[in-house]
């Protein structure tokens, strides 16, 4: 069990980045130091009627100055009041939450779709860090955010549904298209774009490390509300349900079933 | 001052424990916790064998509340024998262990299973609105119950705690069955059946298209019914449903419960049940009480 800690955060910065793409700096006292990429933070609503924290993905996370980035959508009131926050508010979060990605040798291919693009900024760096050499796929619906970071971190490749930039259609059509390849693949997205990728990657045998999400209460593992279901009887369960919140969020794409 | 209760022969030194299903046993949550601190742990069910629970999505946030569908996904009593138990055996706190099954055998087996741990009591789970057989089946019928009680009773070592279902036209009659079949103190509320749509996408939230509702949204029902039960047995009642501070404990307290149980409260704040019991001695000495125990079922 990873050590993790509930803070009072204050906002650095808050800027709109895409239409309701938020991206949001806070200084943490040290969930920043403890954090790698692919873990997550639950931020708490100031309104007592939103009981349930949000969980947000770290976009980037920087452990010397204690400063986290996340990018997340509008989903609802909750991250609508995220959103509101300005430089100088401070935000109760809890983290950093779950395991992230585990750095593995090899080129790496980092896949993201829509609101799962910000963690791969984070990875991107963090593999950078370990002399890994890294290629980016995202795609988005038309509206492009993250792009000059994604850069920063290797080779970007993107598709977009309209055809707005780069390849028309999905993560996979730019991968054919472009004849990307890699040797370990990591991804973040929606379902649709994860079962895709899990067959994928089953077919070019390459491991593939998938971020998943569910709906979540506690965010810690004891409520077993965010389960998805394991290939095997999980070790902690006892049944084939692992918790994307604590056994999670990232899983070897052979490991789980959804 | 005196905070210690007496729960069916069992000494508390606070009436402050944890709400079944939304602290796991405790493990979690000692990260942010000192269980030292807590009158007792309730653990999440756990039946004879594990049970996979429901299909996600299983959680659902509403106005002031939350909806779940979990299903009692538990690892059986084993692996809480063998993992948990030794967990809780290392604080000064009291075990609760609550237990789920889909027919009396079932019961029996878990309580027969417990009744050598380290457990001091056996809170029996007739009232989970997620489960198709058992759980709630067993919880609305004033005989049923009355039976199962008994049944559990023959053969539990420890002390019973019946956990009551809101979802009925008259708990006082359930209550009541659960008092003649021999029940040694009863917990209430479990959660109420609600549903929430996804108008955008118009479909249902949880893949099981009800759920149990708690959060402060269900707290004003869940005070009527202790109070009402309070009036209507000799036993000792654990009152729960919506507390998220020392105020809504000490209303529960007032309204004739002996505990009180803290659920939701902690996905909200982790340490919500140690602040709640240094909340409940401030109110205490603001008010000049030196017993915790003047203050249940003050409110006539």
């Amino acid at each position: 069990m990873s050590a993790k800690r509930m803070e009072t955060v204050e906002v650095i910065s808050q800027e709109e980045i895409a239409s309701g793409i938020f991206s949001m700096w806070a200084r943490t006292e040290k969930i920043a130091a403890l954090a790698k990429a692919g873990q997550f933070v639950s931020v708490f609503c100031a309104d007592g009627t939103r009981l349930l924290p949000r969980p947000i993905s770290l976009c980037e996370i920087e452990g010397e100055t204690g400063r986290i980035r996340l990018v997340y959508r509008i989903a609802g009131a909750g991250t609508e009041e995220f959103a509101s926050l300005k430089a100088g508010d401070q935000a109760q979060m809890m983290g950093p939450l779950g395991n992230g990605f585990s750095p593995r040798p090899g080129r790496a291919l980092l896949i993201g779709g829509g609101i799962g693009i910000p963690p791969m900024v984070g990875l991107g760096r963090e593999l950078k860090r370990y002399n890994v050499p890294v290629v980016s796929v995202c795609g988005y619906r038309d509206e492009r955010f993250l792009t000059r970071e994604l850069r920063e971190n290797g080779e970007l490749y993107i598709a977009t549904e309209d055809g707005s930039s780069g390849t028309k259609g999905t993560v996979l059509d730019a991968i054919r298209e472009r004849q990307i390849s890699g040797d370990v693949i990591y991804a973040c997205g929606p379902t649709p774009m994860l079962r895709a990728l899990k067959e994928y990657a089953a077919k070019i045998n390459v491991p593939c490390y998938l971020s998943l999400e569910e709906r979540m209460a506690c965010g810690i593992g004891a409520c077993l509300g965010c389960v998805c279901k394991s290939h095997e009887t999980d070790e902690h369960s006892k049944v084939r349900n692992k918790r994307v919140c604590a056994d999670g969020p990232v899983f070897l794409a052979t490991e789980v079933e959804f | 001052m005196n905070t210690k209760v007496n729960l069916a022969g069992v000494e508390l030194k606070n009436p402050v424990m944890t709400a079944s299903g939304t602290f796991g046993s405790g493990m979690e949550y000692a990260e942010f916790v000192d269980l030292n601190k807590l009158g007792a742990v309730v653990t999440k069910g756990v039946a004879n064998v594990p049970w996979e629970g429901n299909p996600t999505p299983r959680i659902a946030e509403t106005y002031g509340g939350m909806l779940n569908a979990v299903g009692l996904q538990n690892p059986g009593v084993d692996t809480l024998i063998e993992r948990d138990l030794p967990f809780l055996a290392k604080f000064d706190t009291k075990v609760i262990v609550n237990v789920c099954g889909h027919s009396a055998d079932e019961y029996i087996e878990v309580a027969e299973r417990l009744s050598d741990e380290e457990v001091d009591l056996l809170e029996i789970n007739i009232s989970c609105p997620n489960v198709r057989q058992g759980g709630i089946a067993f919880g609305q019928d004033p005989a049923a119950v009355e039976e199962i009680t008994r049944e559990i009773k023959r053969h539990a070592k420890q002390p019973v705690i019946m956990k009551l279902s809101p979802n009925v036209t008259d708990i006082t009659e359930i209550a009541k069955a659960a008092e003649a079949g021999g029940a040694d103190a009863l917990s209430l509320i479990n959660t109420l059946t609600g549903m929430k749509i996804d108008i955008h996408r118009r479909d249902f939230v949880l893949a099981n298209k009800t759920g149990g509702l708690s959060g402060p949204a269900i707290k004003p029902i869940a005070v009527r019914m202790v109070y009402q039960t309070a009036k209507a047995v000799h036993i000792p009642i654990i009152g729960m449903g919506g507390i998220r501070n020392a105020d809504d404990a000490v209303e529960f307290l007032l309204a004739g419960a002996t505990a009180v149980a803290v659920g939701t409260a902690n996905f909200r704040d982790p340490m919500a049940t140690e602040k709640i019991a240094a909340g409940i001695e401030d109110y205490l000495a603001k008010y000049n009480f030196d017993d915790v125990n003047s203050l249940i079922g003050l409110v006539k």
